[in-house]
């Protein structure tokens, strides 16, 4: 082939979209941020809403997220992106809302909001990236820290007597009547990164149908905050965080997915399982 | 039907007032004594009316991020509370200011500190016009004293705040919340179209960006030079408002030796004690900030300047007396005359201090 041959529209394979703009990501190579917007700005793309949406990002590594992508953006205060999304939807119903947080921004500090606003079942796309740690402000322990996980507020590790247990925030939501929509993705190989655009395109779609939030978890790695390389940080959130944390739907059409209630039946067993971020 | 006369609460004027000056939405959380905003406004369904949104929110926390984002998508926008309620918003109304959004917010006041009481008091003064929440900003204060202002100070402060985006409040208190009083009442005026806002609101992140460049809403500028800018173009705002928009109001003040300053309901018992001073041949008089911030600096520095003595009486323990002091640089002994922790002062009272403080 030549370079002309190359070139030609039907010969394409591959293009960025132009929902993300030309900045230069301030994400650490290999964090599961950059993939995660991409993905989004891909669906906003193919469902041609590019002029119909509003963002919401939160105070945390994303905090910047309004820098990627080219649709309009509103930054949120710590831990309120769904309350700012509730209003949004409702003063504009004509717009695609989503919102954009981390694991200490929904999880910790914004706790009640991401509840009330899924409680109220509010018309919107809601993208969690849980990669178990602040990333942004050096790596401190989050709610969704794994039991025996090193961080620099837990540098012996997590302790659940002391600093409490990892919560698994999103199997909550699920149970909320005003959830249509719930699931738990990662992005960390092509296939998984296939699927869950699928499901964020899924998420998006819904808002459609004012059928209540749909939300999207992505269990995602923070390679900074855990002191690994990109690779590694990858293998142990395959080996550990979804031992706790399992892909998969909970919640799909207003319904509980298939042994979504029976897996939750289990969290009155005591989680004997300690991980540990140090290679022994 | 263009005017209508009608008795209510000054919590019920401000939810009226909202309806039909065309806000496009409320989000609020019960605390007492204003809870009767968001009752109003649940009863009279605006949703049916004029299409504005109610809604009550979790928390106050909730009600002012639901403010931040509404006024982001350059909606006229509301919310309301009282004294503790008021301190869990000051993170967010920082935002609004730092993101230079247009937003009002009225604090129905009740004596503190802590969960305090639940009556009326004036003690949230330096919270409102000097700050509160983080960073250089300051929030367009309004301070009614009747019924009516309540309600009149709705749509004002919703010009203002459009005029400079900015977050502005309505400073009221227990007494001005709960009486009953006639109040004038306009027709409905149509809500701005999500067209005209397109239009108007260039900085608006409607979602509706029409193939144009995206709007971007934020509070954030880590280039520390870059910030000061930004902070540099708030301040120029300010000084703009505080040359164009101090408010105030005279009363009796042109033969006076003697004033009162104060504001609100505090300043409705001192329109009393000047009729019983004046009834024994005391010539006082009463000037009444009807803006907090920007304060009426030049007619207090003017008025004040001319008497013999300023007697300034608040239902806290000396808060706006600061104010006063720095507006006549001290050339006139300014004393302060204050109940607090609920406790509203009479008239008598207050006549009783104004004779100590001349004798
Ligand atoms: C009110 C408030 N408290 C604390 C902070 C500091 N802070 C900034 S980001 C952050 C944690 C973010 O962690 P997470 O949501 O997990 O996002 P990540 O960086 O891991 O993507 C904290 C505590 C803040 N900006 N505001
Ligand atoms: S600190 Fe962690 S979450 Fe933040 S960009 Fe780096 S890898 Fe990603
Ligand atoms: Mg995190």
């Amino acid at each position: 082939m030549t370079r002309e041959d190359i070139i030609k529209p039907e010969n394409l394979v591959y293009r960025r979209t132009p929902v993300l703009t030309d900045n230069v990501m301030h994400y650490c190579p290999g964090c599961g941020h950059g993939v995660v917007h991409r993905i989004i700005a891909e669906v906003i793309e193919e469902m041609g809403i590019q002029d119909n949406v509003v963002g919401i990002s939160p105070v945390g590594c994303s905090v910047l997220a309004y820098n990627y992508f080219d649709v309009d953006f509103v930054e949120a205060a710590h831990g309120r992106a769904p309350a700012c999304a509730s209003a949004i939807k409702r003063l504009r119903p004509d717009t695609y809302v989503f919102s954009y947080q981390g694991d200490g921004d929904l999880a910790s500090i914004g706790c009640a909001e991401v509840m009330h606003a899924c409680n109220r079942g509010e018309n919107i796309t809601m993208i969690f990236i849980n990669n178990g740690i602040y990333g942004m402000t050096g790596g401190q322990m989050a709610p969704t820290t794994l039991e025996g996980m090193e961080t620099v507020t837990c540098p012996y590790g997590r302790d659940p007597e002391l600093m409490g247990h990892t919560m698994r925030l999103t199997e909550v939501l699920a149970q909320l009547p005003g959830t249509y929509y719930v699931t738990r993705q990662a992005v960390y190989t092509p296939v998984l990164a296939r699927k869950c655009k699928k499901a964020i395109r899924q998420a998006f779609e819904n808002q459609k149908l004012h059928k209540g939030v749909s939300f999207v978890e992505i269990t995602s790695n923070c390679n900074s905050g855990w002191k690994m390389t990109p690779v590694q940080a990858n293998k142990w959130m395959e080996e550990n965080t979804l031992k706790y944390f399992p892909l998969g739907d909970m919640k799909v059409d207003g319904k509980f997915a298939p042994n979504f209630m029976e897996r939750v039946s289990t969290f009155d067993q005591p989680n004997e399982t300690r991980f540990s971020l140090r290679s022994k | 039907m263009a005017k209508e006369l009608k008795l209510m609460k000054g919590n019920q004027a401000i939810a009226e007032a909202a309806i039909r000056c065309g806000c496009d939405g409320y989000f609020g959380y019960p605390i007492t004594p204003q809870s009767e905003v968001l009752e109003h406004l649940m009863a009279e369904r605006p949703y049916l009316k004029t299409g504005m949104v109610v809604l009550q929110a979790e928390s106050e926390l909730a009600s002012i991020n639901m403010v931040y984002a509404g006024a982001s998508t350059g909606k006229r926008v509301m919310t309301s509370s009282s004294s503790p309620g008021f301190s869990l918003m000051q993170e967010g109304l920082s935002y609004i200011a730092g993101a230079e959004l247009p937003a009002l917010c009225v604090n129905v006041v009740r004596g503190g500190p802590g969960l305090g009481t639940i009556q009326p008091s004036q003690s949230d003064y330096f919270q409102t016009t000097k700050g509160g929440g983080h960073g250089d900003y300051r929030l367009i204060t309004l301070a009614p004293s009747s019924v009516q202002e309540m309600y009149d100070f709705v749509e004002l402060g919703f010009d203002l705040a459009f005029k400079y985006r900015n977050p502005v409040a309505i400073l009221s208190d227990g007494v001005i919340g709960q009486v009953m009083e006639k109040v004038m009442i306009d027709d409905y005026k149509p809500r701005w179209t999500n067209e005209y806002i397109e239009e108007h609101c260039p900085w608006a992140a409607t979602g509706h960006r029409a193939g144009k460049k995206s709007t971007i809403v934020t509070s954030l500028e880590l280039d520390s030079l870059k910030q000061e800018g930004v902070n540099k173009r708030i301040q120029e705002k300010y000084r703009k408002c505080e040359e164009e928009d101090a408010r105030y109001e005279a009363i009796q003040c042109d033969d006076a030796e003697f004033i009162f300053v104060a504001y609100g309901s505090a300043a409705r018992i001192c329109m009393k004690a000047v009729e019983l001073a004046r009834a024994e041949g005391i010539k006082v008089g009463l000037v009444r900030p009807i803006t907090l911030w920007p304060f009426p600096k030049k007619a207090v520095a003017e008025i004040g300047g001319r008497m013999k003595k300023i007697l300034c009486v608040e239902m806290s323990a000396g808060q706006m007396i600061e104010d006063v002091k720095l507006a006549v640089e001290c050339k006139v002994p300014v004393t302060h005359y204050g109940r607090f922790g609920g406790v509203i002062p009479t008239p008598v009272e207050i006549f009783d201090a104004l004779k100590n403080m001349i004798k």
